[in-house]
Parts: C-alpha cells; sequence; structure tokens
C-alpha cells in the first residue's frame, strides 16, 4: 500500500525528567494502513501519539510524516488531526460548527461550511443532526461527529487516542466495524492507540505491541496472536496460559522445555526468535486456551499436560476448563461448543493435550499484568 | 408550599430550614432591601430642618430628581451641567476601568486557569495578600509612585525621559490605575474559576485543527469562560462607578467622581434626600447599563453567579 502518507518514528526517545515514557522507537507506518499502538495504560503509546500529533517533541529521534520531519513544527501546522480520548468537542458550538472549525479557520464561508458539513454528517450517518449541540447527541453520535470534525481538516494521518474507550461494549463493537469502514472509504492512513486488544486485532492492518516505554514488537495481528516474541506480547493480548521452565534442548525451529510443573514439553520458538535461544536458558511456553483439547486418560509425551480440574464452566461457544496450574495461576481451557455433550471434570484429573506448532517458546520475560 | 420549599425543609428539617431561611430573609430584607426602600422614600422628600419632618411641607416631591437636571432654580444654566457631567463622566470612567481590567486580567486568569503546579497557589497569594492592606492606604502607596516627587517621575527624570515632572494625577493616571488595582481580584477569580474548568482537550483539538492562538482564545476560550468574564466585568463596573476611596485620594483636583458628590450632599450640605436622589439615580442607571450589556451579549442571570 503507498495511497497515504505514511508516518516514521526514528530513534525517537522521550523522557520527561528522569523518566524514560518512550525508549528507542522505531517504526514504519505504511500510507493507508490501519496501524494501532497496544499496550497497557502507561506505556507510552500516548506519549507516542502527542509526538506524532506535535504536542510533544521528542527528547531524541525524529518523527517523520510523508517523509518530511516534524521536528520544530507545531500541532496545527501539521498534517495530522487527532481525535481525543473524550472526544473534546466544543460544547458552545453546534455539530455543524464543530466539523467544521478547521474550515473556519482556513477563512471558508459559511454557505461552504454547512455544505461541508452535510456531506460529512451524511458519511457518518447523521444527517439533519447539524443544528444540535454535541450535548444532546447520544456517546455513539458524539464519537461519530469528532471523526468528522477530525477528517474534516483532510488531515493525511488521522490520530486516535483510545476513542471507544466511554462507550459500552455494543457500541464499542459496533463502532471498530465503523472505523475501520471509514478508513478504508478516505484511505488515509490511522493511528490507533489502545489498550483493547480486541479493538487493535479486529481493526489494525499493524500492531505495535508496547510495555513500559518499549516496543516490543511490530506485526500484523494474526502474527502478533500466533507467533509472540516476547513474554508480554503473548501474555498481554488474547489469553494465554504460561509454562515457565528452562530449555532442555533445540531441535531446529522446535524445543523442549523442561518445565517447573508439566515435565518435560516441546513447542516452536517463536519466528525472532529462532536461532537465538540455546539450551539452559530461562524459557516460557504460551497455549492458547483453544490450543488444548482434551486427551484420552493415560495419553502421555512431551505435548501432553495433566492437571487437576478445579472448575469448570459454560460460555456459550465454548466450554472453559480451569485446571491447576503454575504458581496459584489455573490453567485454562476452551473446547468449543458444537453440541457435543460435555461430561463434568471438577475435581478429576484431566489430559491435556496440544500441537506443538500451536505452542509458542519465547525467553522468560515480565508477564502482563492481569 | 411551593415544591423548591418543601424540598428545603425536607433535606434541612423545620428548624434548621427555618433559622436558615430567617437568616436569609434578615439578610435580604432588613439588611439590603429596607434600607434601600427608606433611601427611596427619602429620595422624595424635601429636605427640611427636624421639626417640620411629618409636618406639612413634607410631601412626596420630585425635587431631588430635578436638581440632578436642571440645578438650582433660578440659576444661571438650564442644566445642571456640572453634576450631569461628573455624572457621564464616572460612567465613561467606570466602563473604560472595567474594560482595562478585563484586558489584564483575563491573561493571569488564563494563565492561573490553564497551568498546573504549586506556584499557581503561590501566585494567587500573591494576588490576594495586598488585599490585607486597606484600600486607603493602597490608595495612598499610589500616590506615593504617581505624586510629583514619587517613584515614576524620580525614575523617568533619572533616566531622562522626561525633563519636568509628569503629573500624574491631574492627568487621572493615578486614579485609573488605582481605581483597576482595587478591583482586579473581583475581576480574576471568576474568570479563574470558569477557566480552571476548561478542558485542556479543549484547546488541543482547536490546535491541533489548525487554529492559532487567538482563534483559540476568541472560539473557544471566550465563549466558555463569558459567565466568569460578565460576572467580573459587572463587580468591577458596578464597584468602579461606586468607588469613594481612590477617587478622593488619587483623583486630580478637577475630576470630581459622583460618588463624591452624593458624599457632599449628605456629609457637607446635611442633605440627605438629595443625597439620596443621586444614590438612586446612580444605581439604577448602573443596573440598568449592566442589564443592556448582558442582554447585547447573550448572558444570563444565573451565569453571574458562576
Amino acid at each position: 500500500m503507498s495511497a497515504g502518507v505514511g508516518v516514521d518514528l526514528e530513534n525517537l526517545w522521550i523522557r520527561f525528567g528522569d523518566f524514560v515514557a518512550v525508549r528507542d522507537a522505531n517504526v514504519k507506518i505504511n500510507g493507508g494502513d490501519f496501524f494501532s499502538f497496544l499496550g497497557p495504560s502507561g506505556c507510552g503509546k500516548t506519549t507516542i501519539l502527542r509526538a506524532v500529533s506535535g504536542f510533544l517533541e521528542p527528547s531524541e529521534g525524529n518523527v517523520l510524516i510523508g517523509g518530511n520531519n516534524m521536528r520544530g513544527i507545531g500541532p496545527n501546522k501539521r498534517p495530522t488531526a487527532l481525535i481525543f480520548q473524550n472526544l473534546a468537542l466544543f460544547p458552545l458550538m453546534k455539530v455543524w460548527e464543530n466539523i467544521t472549525f478547521s474550515m473556519e479557520i482556513k477563512g471558508a464561508s459559511s454557505a461552504e461550511r454547512r455544505k461541508r458539513a452535510d456531506e460529512l454528517l451524511d458519511m457518518i450517518a447523521l444527517p439533519d443532526q447539524g443544528d444540535k449541540l454535541p450535548n444532546e447527541l447520544s456517546g455513539g453520535q458524539r464519537q461519530r461527529v469528532a471523526i468528522a470534525r477530525a477528517l474534516c481538516a483532510e488531515p493525511d494521518v488521522l490520530l486516535l487516542d483510545e476513542p471507544l474507550s466511554a462507550l459500552d461494549l455494543k457500541l464499542r463493537q459496533h463502532m471498530r466495524t465503523e472505523l475501520r469502514e471509514i478508513q478504508k472509504r478516505v484511505g488515509i492512513t490511522f493511528i490507533y492507540i489502545t489498550h483493547d486488544q480486541g479493538e487493535a486485532l479486529t481493526m489494525s492492518d499493524n500492531i505495535a505491541v508496547m510495555r513500559a516505554g518499549v516496543i516490543d514488537q511490530i506485526a500484523d495481528g494474526k502474527t502478533i496472536y500466533n507467533d509472540p516474541n516476547t513474554a508480554f506480547a503473548a501474555s498481554f493480548v488474547g489469553e494465554n496460559n504460561v509454562f515457565r521452565g528452562k530449555v532442555k534442548q533445540i531441535m531446529g525451529n522446535e524445543a523442549l522445555i523442561a518445565t517447573n510443573r508439566s515435565g518435560d514439553l516441546v513447542a516452536r520458538i517463536s519466528t525472532t526468535n529462532q536461532g537465538k535461544m540455546k539450551e539452559g536458558d530461562d524459557a516460557m511456553m504460551f497455549v492458547r486456551p483453544e490450543a488444548f483439547a482434551i486427551a484420552p486418560d493415560g495419553a502421555s509425551g512431551d505435548h501432553f499436560v495433566t492437571a487437576r480440574v478445579n472448575h469448570e464452566e459454560f460460555e456459550g461457544n465454548a466450554f472453559n476448563i480451569f485446571t491447576e496450574g503454575e504458581g496459584g495461576k489455573e490453567i485454562k481451557v476452551s473446547i468449543p461448543n458444537h453440541g457435543q455433550s460435555f461430561d463434568d471434570h471438577t475435581g478429576q484429573n484431566i489430559t491435556l493435550e496440544y500441537e506443538t506448532h500451536n505452542a509458542v517458546i519465547v525467553p522468560a520475560g515480565e508477564l502482563a499484568a492481569e | 408550599m411551593p415544591q423548591f420549599l418543601k424540598e428545603f425543609f425536607n433535606r434541612n428539617g423545620t428548624g434548621m430550614g427555618l433559622a436558615i431561611l430567617g437568616l436569609v430573609l434578615f439578610w435580604t430584607i432588613g439588611l439590603i432591601i429596607l434600607p434601600q426602600l427608606s433611601m427611596l422614600d427619602f429620595s422624595f422628600r424635601p429636605n427640611l430642618p427636624p421639626p417640620e419632618i411629618g409636618g406639612p411641607k413634607d410631601v412626596y416631591t420630585l425635587e431631588n430628581y430635578k436638581y440632578l437636571i436642571y440645578g438650582p432654580e433660578g440659576g444661571s444654566q438650564d442644566y445642571n451641567t456640572v453634576d450631569l457631567r461628573v455624572f457621564f463622566r464616572t460612567l465613561v470612567a467606570a466602563v473604560c476601568v472595567t474594560i482595562f481590567n478585563l484586558i489584564i486580567c483575563y491573561p493571569i486568569a488564563y494563565y492561573l486557569g490553564q497551568s498546573e503546579g504549586s506556584h499557581i497557589r503561590i501566585f494567587a497569594i500573591m494576588l490576594i495578600i495586598p488585599y490585607w492592606i486597606n484600600e486607603i492606604l493602597r490608595a495612598f502607596a499610589l500616590r506615593i509612585i504617581f505624586g510629583e516627587t514619587g517613584v515614576l517621575n524620580t525614575l523617568f527624570l533619572g533616566l531622562g525621559v522626561w525633563d519636568t515632572p509628569f503629573d500624574f494625577i491631574r492627568n487621572d493616571i493615578a486614579l485609573y490605575a488605582g481605581l483597576g488595582y482595587a478591583y482586579i481580584l473581583l475581576m480574576i477569580f471568576p474568570m479563574y474559576n470558569v477557566i480552571e474548568s476548561l478542558d485542556k482537550n479543549q484547546i488541543e483539538a482547536a490546535r491541533d485543527l489548525g487554529a492559532p492562538w487567538w482563534r483559540i482564545h476568541w472560539r473557544v476560550v471566550i465563549p466558555y469562560a463569558k459567565p466568569g468574564i460578565s460576572s467580573g466585568c459587572t463587580m468591577v463596573f458596578m464597584l468602579s462607578a461606586g468607588a469613594l476611596a481612590a477617587p478622593q485620594i488619587l483623583g486630580g483636583p478637577s475630576s470630581l467622581w459622583f460618588t463624591q458628590l452624593i458624599y457632599q450632599q449628605f456629609n457637607d450640605n446635611n442633605d440627605w434626600p438629595q443625597g439620596a436622589a443621586y444614590a438612586i439615580v446612580l444605581l439604577v442607571t448602573c443596573i440598568l447599563f449592566v442589564l443592556a450589556v448582558m442582554r447585547l451579549f447573550k448572558v444570563n442571570m444565573g451565569d453571574i453567579g458562576k
């Protein structure tokens, strides 16, 4: 994709006094991409967004938009538009004035502005709402007005700072689809900040997973989910079961791990760590809840885990089994529900099976907080 | 009983409710409305020696108001130009002081309201503490600064900026400075209160959409701060128009303030009805003026309370 304007972060450091908010970030965002920064609160993702929008000058390194270095260029001169977490609509301006504020600045006539506002209101499916005040609209409608206001400025890059976090679940899911559609329609680069991995996975072309100022991994959603390169990325994105241990043997792209609790297990070494791990290293193996299946009793081997079932729950689309795990943490197993009968295993030992290519090994590291 | 009173008593209990209500009524009626009504009554009566009060000559009359417009009967002029000129000059000057104060205080209030950190508290204290000093002392302090041999003249004469002392007092600069300074807090704090609650994201959003700083103020901050601005302006205007100490001490010999005329009537001429009439005219004019300006800028009465 080369339709839109790309954004590059080069060796970006941002410090506040002694605190390092962003540590040596290098990111290449392709023009026309929907790119997400995903991480827990306080990981520095909003700081990066503020550096791109121009509200903050990086301590070191550069922000390039469309190949142009943005150092010293203020937020009002950058080809970016920012959608704030709280939207920051102007409460005393009518919806149409809000949307076309950027045109007012350029001196457009009121008739032109009205016309453009009506077009944008049609696009966000809010026709005839232009004369209302923002607080007369619902949360989802305000959300769309904020998007229209940002798009009206015809930015090359739209920056979104967790704009869906204030909405309720249903609306949030609906807005995900809508945002993605709008992005495809306008074709400009979207940079999206979120702590919600569901949002990041469903909308993004590419995702940067951030932890404490450091970008752990940049890849598309599938890769991040299936092939995380750090313990943090593995545990932050989606649910995951962790098995700690030491590398016992490297076998090509796979390794045998002597786990603390579940014996020796085999799994695939995550792609970026292949060739870098060696025997004796502390390692973590991750298996997704849905990657487990219940094995026949008595089965054993290097891709079987036996554990006592603590409790079970029925979630509708899946049966969840929680077994005793390591360090007080339970192992979660999800068995898809396709109408089969399901026995209660509570209190029993069961054997779980996984396919080695569905389990991934990374060097031991910090896990995401629950 | 109206609903709000019922709720009021439910919330506070009958005893406490009655006590609060009684105090509020005493405050508004006993201390504000009744004395003003008696002033109003005075203003429509002739100035009689005590024995004749209540006598046949004690009738309601418009004489005191006519005096402000036409002057003494059989006077040399058709209109009371001296007093009328003072009256309008006072109003215009009060408007000027208000605008001057607004221009100075808005940036301060904006700065205080939108910055973070403990230095804001220190700035606020530095603004408040001078007001512990009483008004008269402050006015005399300004005389020291602006006087013919005062600080400013000494400085500028010494620097050679001008060679004869500049008469700040005769030119009313000292008066305007004194009045302006007397009420800056009343201008700053209502604005500060409102601006403090303005979401910083609004300012950033406007900037992000390309607005230069002046447009951010014009379209985002000032409309939002309007209740505070109108509240501050109203107070400064009313108090400037009604000020006495600053004009007395800092005014030039030829520039009377209308309050000084009122004071003269009450005190020097011992003509309470005439003083009351002058005071009522000033009060009513100020109120009407403020209401008109509020109307012009589409400010609601409720906003003033913010």
